[in-house]
């Protein structure tokens, strides 16, 4: 392993932030009571878990923060609004082709149990066509399950928007958010929504992994889905975790300020980063809308080499990141994400993700351009396809759209620019 | 992260042997990009039929450029009679081994090898045997041959040294008649399927009426069988047995053993 590190994997997990880490510190050393006991030691801890929740609802504009319960992750909270419906005459589903398997395998589940899924389709760009979402809502669909942002392109969706289309349709429909991208990277505001419920993960924030969060408007419907203790006012429960609460708390707080950090110096970074990359290499490409976009994620397919082989160089040279390829999923198909979009085979196998966060620095930002290049290069040179490298480098010189020099268009897509 | 020996990891990192020979004597390839593997050869034979020269380029993972890499280093300097034998074992063996998962990237190497060697002999390099996996392009021929020399006893085995099965999964009950065929030509028979709930229920219904109801319907009792979820089989008890305060001894002593013995299998028994 090399001796730095340069961490561009934040959308797979985050560095705890020191203030979380001070925060929790006494909640396993002195204050390890538990929150349910009778006892003054044991009871005291809970005042601080509603501090932690306030936090967390002030992260996401809850109205209120018993709007909030802690689960163990984001998986955990997708689970949750997906196997708490109670209605048993709506048994229709609305989820995205490009969400992550924590909802799509549960609802792969729920079909075996008499439910009908509908998958909708994602553009080229990864962006939803609210047309045939709004055809897709029916009578009977019980929940639209969809995610903020995508973890693996950043792509954002107008949840705030659908879930406005959904009540107008149905307002009987729950309208469950997957926000675990989302949250910390831009502004959200549920309590100006029609959200219902909304999924968080503490990790994702710069808190500890093993903890996460869902917010359920006052009101909703839901069926817990853990059940044992009367925790979490019996919607989950558990003994709380009590460290990773009272971290996800303070990560909560610091994530809210820094989100004018996210907006500006995170997207700055990011987008020299992109733009340097797809200056230096030809054979790079960006994968989903350029626009709509959290500040800190890009997905970039290196054409005709394969993403795996680029991560175990970079990782040679201290740099993390990680890849859509089939080779780095354990499973033998490669990102259903990209895949959905119609990214061509060519470049689904070769792309890389690089997710910043507020602990990356313009010099982690120069380090990959000047490393990168040197990798993709060599690894060029390995690749059986030199013809069609050789016709991509030559065709690089005009755009595809216009046939002019490159440079010509300016809509963010054309990845010449 | 996979775990790579360091082998894999000097071959991935400096791959020796890469590139192309313009004036090949043999070319061969194997796998495809839209399967996210793809291999190339080029062979230089001499008169005496000694491999002089050999390289490569490939679409791969870490080990697949390894496996490629390692199979350059084989095959160099020896004749072709030899070069012909080399199986993905000896590739894989000259890496100090590759994680299950990815033995197909050795599979793809002897793959590459044996398109080239045909090649060079002039034979035709069309594949005239039936393809079984659409996904990956996967011919009868070679999972036939994989499961000879690598012994394989399951489907998932395949599926880890051909990738066949691996996407939509379409294939898999051609994949274990393939595998049936060639265990049966081996004297061996493969590891029991998995009865299908039906078969499961058929079985569980006999075992129950031949071997348990009876000493029920002695006691004033009797038992009737519910569902069948995995392990997990639900009977409702009868007569007698319904007030009987030793019911639960009943089911799991006697009930669950007799099961458990006459299926071979761990089930528990539980009341619905």
């Amino acid at each position: 392993m090399s001796e730095k590190t340069i961490y561009f994997d934040n959308n797979a997990t985050t560095r705890v932030c020191d203030e979380a880490v001070e925060a929790m510190l006494p909640f396993l050393t002195e204050k390890y009571g538990n929150p349910s006991s009778m006892h003054e030691f044991g009871g005291q801890v809970g005042s601080y878990i509603k501090k932690a929740r306030q936090q967390v609802a002030d992260l996401i504009g809850a109205a209120s923060p018993d709007e909030i319960i802690f689960t163990s992750c984001g998986t955990e909270s997708s689970n949750t609004a997906l196997r708490g419906l109670t209605n048993p005459h709506k048994k229709h589903i609305i989820t995205t082709k490009v969400e992550h398997p924590c909802v799509l395998n549960v609802t792969k589940q729920l079909e075996k149990k008499g439910y009908e899924t509908t998958y909708l389709n994602v553009n080229s760009e990864g962006e939803i066509e609210l047309e045939e979402f709004k055809n897709s809502i029916r009578p009977d669909t019980a929940i639209v399950a969809i995610m903020w942002a995508n973890n693996e392109t950043g792509v954002i969706f107008p949840v705030e928007k659908m879930a406005e289309i959904t009540k107008e349709k149905n307002p009987e429909t729950l309208f469950f958010v997957d926000g675990v991208q989302a949250a910390g990277k831009i502004p959200i505001n549920v309590k100006n929504t029609k959200i219902d419920m909304l999924g968080i993960s503490g990790h994702k924030i710069h808190a500890p992994k093993g903890v996460g969060a869902l917010y359920i408007r006052k009101g909703t419907p839901i069926t817990p889905f853990m059940l044992g203790g009367h925790q979490e006012r019996g919607k989950r429960a558990g003994t709380e975790n009590v460290p990773g609460i009272i971290a996800m708390g303070v990560a909560a707080e610091e994530a809210s300020n820094y989100l004018d950090d996210e907006a500006t110096r995170v997207k700055q970074l990011r987008d020299k980063l992109e733009k340097g990359i797809l200056e230096r290499i030809f054979n790079a490409r960006v994968n989903g809308s350029r626009i709509n976009r959290v500040p800190n994620t890009t997905n970039i397919s290196f054409e005709y080499i394969e993403g795996e082989l680029i991560l175990l160089h970079l990782s040679d040279l201290g740099i993390c990141a990680s890849s859509g390829s089939a080779c780095t999923s354990g499973n033998l198909e490669p990102s259903h994400v990209l895949r959905a979009m119609g990214v061509p085979f060519t470049a689904v196998h070769g792309s890389i993700r690089f997710s910043l966060s507020r602990y990356t620095t313009e010099e982690d930002v120069n380090y990959v351009l000047e490393k990168l290049p040197e990798v993709i290069n060599k690894l060029n040179t390995i690749s059986p396809f030199q013809k069609e490298l050789k016709e991509l480098k030559e065709m690089k010189r005009v755009c595809l759209s216009t046939g002019k020099e490159k440079g010509c268009c300016k809509s963010g897509n054309c990845h010449h620019n | 992260m996979w775990e790579y020996t360091d082998k894999v990891k000097e071959h991935y990192k400096n791959p020796k042997n890469v590139g192309a020979i313009e004036d090949a004597d043999a070319i061969g390839e194997a796998g495809s990009l839209s399967c996210g593997d793809a291999l190339k050869i080029y062979l230089k034979i001499d008169a005496d039929g000694i491999v002089t020269d050999a390289k490569f380029q490939t679409f791969g993972c870490g080990s697949a450029v390894a496996s490629a890499s390692a199979l350059m280093e084989i095959i160099i300097d020896k004749h072709i009679d030899e070069v012909a034998k080399v199986t993905n074992q000896d590739i894989a063996d000259a890496l100090g081994g590759l994680p299950a998962q990815k033995m197909h990237c050795s599979v793809m190497g002897k793959e590459a090898l044996e398109d080239a060697l045909a090649y060079y002999r002039g034979e035709s390099i069309e594949n005239k045997s039936r393809i079984v996996c659409q996904c990956f392009g996967v011919t009868e021929d070679l999972v036939r041959e994989v499961v000879q020399h690598n012994k394989l006893k399951t489907v998932k085995e395949i599926t880890n040294y051909t990738k066949a099965g691996g996407a939509c999964e379409k294939c898999k009950d051609d994949l274990q008649k393939i595998l049936d065929e060639e265990l049966q030509k081996q004297g061996e028979t493969s590891p029991k399927k998995p009865l299908t709930k039906t078969q499961m229920i058929v079985k569980v219904n006999n075992i129950l009426e031949n071997h348990i109801a009876e000493a029920l319907r002695q006691d004033g009792g009797d038992i009737e069988l519910i569902d069948i979820d995995g392990n997990n089989i639900y009977v409702s008890l009868q007569g007698a047995c319904k007030s009987c305060p030793s019911s639960n001894l009943t089911l799991k002593n006697f009930v669950e053993n007799v099961l458990r013995e006459h299926l071979g299998e761990e089930v528990n028994v539980i009341e619905a």
